[in-house]
């Protein structure tokens, strides 16, 4: 057992870490919200894990995302895994750099207990809820959360008992209204927290 | 007639299609997901779908930034 796995054991319980530890997970994006949403993932005892992207690490990812200067150019499904094998190296992790398509969106995510929806585009978006809801057991998806200010705007709605919205459903990103790292971190942290209070809840098994 | 959207209660006429409601919301259709009693309600299925008394519609709205 990792140093990491034991401290959890010690704050939350061993069945309720079991019952994490058990739970399959895909992020669908590992830009701002799908790299510090897996980190929170990580921290928190989930030790199975899909990550999905086929973008590499740039230099103006670095204000809001979860990697480092020297992993510019590399796969971010690469670096991500990396950064989460140094805080738990006891991971499960499937990086795969793909684009996500109407016709690969359910072979890439059908078969998880849990899907994250953290992309960029609105179509992407909207491609991975219309295609999962319903068949995945929990879908957190993210809308609205570029900007700064008025963090508290950032709500978590559960639209239904198995999907949560997180964000304002109008802050695009836009000129004048960048993406930066404290809104868009409180927007992971949000979507980290709906999966584990679904897990928690005893719904995950 | 009656219907439930995002869990609030809206007066509504009769024969009005899930269409011709979000056209009245003002909302740009290309960026909503819409759930109609617990199921998604596919994009292609706005236009012929009259609201019914009671029906439970849920509207989502997509922005861009991740």
């Amino acid at each position: 057992m990792s140093g990491l796995t034991d401290a959890l054991a010690g704050y939350l319980g061993e069945d309720a870490l079991a019952r994490i530890r058990a739970v399959r997970v895909g992020l669908a994006g590992a830009g701002g919200l799908g790299s510090n949403c897996a980190q929170y993932l990580v921290r928190c005892g989930f030790c199975r894990l899909r990550l999905v992207d086929f973008d590499v690490v740039e230099a103006a990812n670095l204000n809001r995302q979860f990697y480092f200067a020297a992993q510019t150019g590399q796969k971010k499904v690469a670096a991500l895994t990396e950064n989460l094998l140094r805080i738990e190296p006891e991971l499960s992790v499937e990086a795969l750099a793909e684009r996500i398509t109407p016709e690969n969106v359910l072979e890439l995510f059908g078969d998880l207990d849990v899907v994250v929806e953290a992309l960029d585009q609105t179509r992407a978006k909207i491609l991975v809820v219309e295609s999962l809801l319903g068949r995945v057991g929990c879908l957190v998806a993210a809308s609205g959360l570029a900007g700064w200010g008025d963090p508290d705007a950032l709500t978590v709605r559960r639209v239904r008992p198995d999907f949560y919205l997180v964000g304002d459903e109008t802050s695009a990103v836009q000129p004048g209204r960048p993406p930066l790292a404290p809104r868009v971190n409180v927007a992971a942290a949000k979507e980290a927290d709906a999966v584990l209070s679904w897990v928690l809840a005893g719904k995950g098994t | 007639m009656q219907v439930t959207v995002n869990g609030k209660t809206e007066e509504m006429p009769e024969d009005t299609t899930v269409s011709r409601y979000l056209e009245r919301r003002g909302a740009s259709p290309e960026s909503l997901v819409v759930e109609l009693n617990g199921a998604v309600l596919a994009r292609t299925g706005w236009p012929g779908r009259i609201l019914r008394d009671g029906d439970r519609l849920e509207i989502v709205r997509f922005v861009q930034g991740g």
